[in-house]
């Protein structure tokens, strides 16, 4: 700190980031959704990749997250993302695309493509928001809902003998020798939030210093299909969730690790 | 001086013409009877200094291939029937995003694991749009390997013209067959994107999509795709007509049983039985008109397919319920022969 930093946020404490679209959000109340794409929209600005970024909305409560940026977007199909998101950097390098996929998305229907994207070890960014349940369509399990958590296709609370255990994500995708940067964060606080944010820029600056896939898996709240007012939606992330998906890099490669000093 | 001919393989000639045609990039998954393709692609992408991915389920291909069309690039997939399944959603998904592709079927037979023997049972998932929703996407069926190259680079200009998948339908048949080929020339100059996702600089934002948060859109939109399938209906329908001034009586047959239908044609002249032969190359569109107009003036149509009578039906329409029309399937991965035709004239008499 140089001090002159908070002479300059005096003027100007918080303010829209420029690649954030100046219109309403089809989010919920208390959803982390909108927290999600306000840090890539800070990010991308701080990066000044606005005119390369490209967002590959995936299906879920995501679906038109391309509305809510300035720079291009694009639709993929039901787990597909990751295959969109190789395709365009395949073709143009120079352009900075990342996914946002949901858990239904990315660990149950996009399975497949998950996984190849990350053992070729494209040069491109997933942004995975976990919010242990199938949002879009209504509070159906997901493949990350807890045990005995509520959804209403486990309306006892998920069982592991007719419904199998949550899936953790970053640590299975860790074991591939693709990825530079996987790591998990969660919204349920702004310490936690700040934490996330750096983690989105330390992906995307792994992405174009060129050293290949990266992954933010990001915790979010969803009290709609939880069942839960906002708070208490948030204290489950930080005590239930935390636990069975644990905060924390699970991957990094040493150039990657790299980039962290001027984060 | 003519042409120099090349004898090549039909499945390498879709990968050449694809190349000559300027696709920069290629997506796919192996299954025979198309392998080639994938293969030679392999090699001569990266020779050409273009983008080449084996992907992990032809799913990826066809998402891929969207990808690279959203991004303003010429994409091409290639699989045969199983895959072909597979990708109809894709195909659904750049029909209502208005993105320019191409898909070969190299098509095998079916239902099922079926087997790698030529056939033409996908004709209505190609046709009739496949997939989910309200779509139709061009469909060009190749009959030699001079046609193999040739459509190909004739579905690259179509789906740009048109902002909409286009499919070569061919078969293991052809896929396999060797025969002579005039090298066409290379493409040098492709449209311009100005829609495409490819950054914003110096311009608004783009959006590729086939979706409408609010439910009354979505419609409008769907209208504009219909247009779009009408304006193909009017200005893309080719075929190919043989002997049919005098004919009384007319094949219908596209792709390798056309080859069969070609030489029970020949045959049947020979013996002074006055046949005819109409190959439709667009199968969608199908040319309803050229066949509404022959069944005014002829006796009978015999339709020969490698399925269990499903051109047949689009025969059907175009000549009405009064006509006579007879059916030559074989399916199943089976061949057909002349033979197999000159008997179903025969009966005909
Ligand atoms: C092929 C296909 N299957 C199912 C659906 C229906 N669908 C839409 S969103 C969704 C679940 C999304 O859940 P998740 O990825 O967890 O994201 P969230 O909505 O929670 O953000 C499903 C199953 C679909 N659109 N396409």
């Amino acid at each position: 700190m140089t001090g002159l930093e908070s002479l300059k946020t005096e003027s100007t404490l918080y303010s829209k980031p420029e690649s954030l679209a100046d219109r309403a959000t089809h989010y919920c109340a208390g959803c982390g959704h909108g927290i999600v794409q306000r840090l890539i929209a800070e990010v991308v600005d701080e990066l000044n990749i606005f005119d390369r970024a490209i967002c590959v909305s995936s299906i879920g409560c995501t679906v038109t997250s391309y509305n809510y940026f300035n720079f291009d977007g694009l639709e993929s199909a039901h787990g597909r993302a990751p295959a969109v998101a190789t395709a365009i950097k395949r073709c143009h390098p120079n352009l900075v695309p990342f996914t946002i996929q949901g858990d239904g998305d990315l660990a149950s229907i996009g399975v497949a493509e998950i996984v190849h994207v990350c053992a070729r070890g494209e040069n491109l960014t997933i942004i995975f928001v976990n919010n242990a349940i199938y949002g879009m369509t209504g509070g159906q399990m997901a493949p990350t809902t807890l045990i005995d958590m509520y959804s209403t296709s486990t309306p006892g609370g998920r069982k592991p003998d007719t419904s199998g255990y949550p899936i953790r994500m970053s640590e299975m995708l860790s074991t591939l020798d693709g990825p530079a940067y996987i790591s998990r964060v969660s919204l349920h606080n702004p310490a936690n939030i700040r934490r996330a944010k750096k983690a989105i820029k330390l992906a995307f600056k792994t992405q174009l210093a060129g050293l290949g896939l990266s992954l933010v898996e990001i915790l979010s709240p969803c009290p709609v299909n939880w069942k839960m007012d906002p708070v208490k939606a948030l204290e489950f992330v930080a005590g239930k969730m935390t636990q069975q998906y644990p905060l924390g890099e699970f991957k990094i490669s040493d150039a990657a690790a790299l980039l962290k000093k001027d984060l | 001086m003519p042409d120099k001919k090349i004898l090549m393989g039909g499945n390498i000639a879709i990968a050449e013409g694809a190349i000559l045609a300027g696709c920069h990039a290629y997506f796919g998954y192996p299954i025979t009877p198309q392998n080639e393709i994938l293969e030679h692609m392999s090699k001569r992408m990266s020779e050409e200094g273009r983008v080449f991915v084996q992907t992990e389920s032809e799913l990826a291909a066809i998402n891929m291939v969207y990808g690279a069309a959203a991004s303003g690039c010429r994409a091409m997939t290639s699989t045969s029937s199983p895959g072909f399944s597979l990708q109809q959603e894709g195909i659904s998904y750049m029909s209502g995003s208005e993105l320019p592709g191409v898909i070969v079927n190299v098509m095998r037979g079916g239902p099922g694991l079926g087997n790698i023997g030529g056939a033409q049972g996908d004709y209505f998932q190609a046709t009739k749009g496949g997939g989910h929703g309200d779509y139709k996407v061009i469909t060009l069926a190749p009959a030699s390997v001079q046609e193999m190259m040739d459509l190909t680079m004739l579905a690259f200009d179509l789906a740009d013209k048109y902002r909409n998948p286009v499919i070569v339908l061919a078969d293991g048949f052809l896929g396999q067959a060797m025969e002579p080929v005039v090298i066409r020339k290379a493409v040098t100059a492709l449209p311009e994107k100005k829609w495409a996702v490819s950054g914003t600089k110096g311009r608004q934002k783009n959006i590729i999509n086939s979706f409408e948060m609010d439910p009354a859109a979505f419609p409008g939109r769907v209208k504009v795709l219909l247009d779009k399938f009408d304006r193909m209906q009017k200005d893309e329908v080719r075929f190919e007509d043989i002997n049919l001034e005098d004919a009384s009586i007319a094949l219908i047959a596209y792709g390798s049983a056309s080859r069969a239908a070609l030489t029970a044609m020949n045959l049947a002249r020979s013996k002074g039985i006055k046949v005819g032969l109409l190959r439709p190359v667009t199968l969608f569109p199908f040319p309803y008109n050229a066949i509404k107009k022959l069944a005014n003036k002829i006796d009978r149509f015999i339709v020969a397919e490698l399925s269990a009578g499903q051109l047949i039906e689009d025969v059907r329409i175009a000549a009405g319920t009064e006509m006579k029309i007879d059916l030559v399937a074989r399916y199943g991965g089976a061949p057909m022969t002349a033979e197999d035709i000159i008997e179903a004239i025969e009966k005909a008499m």
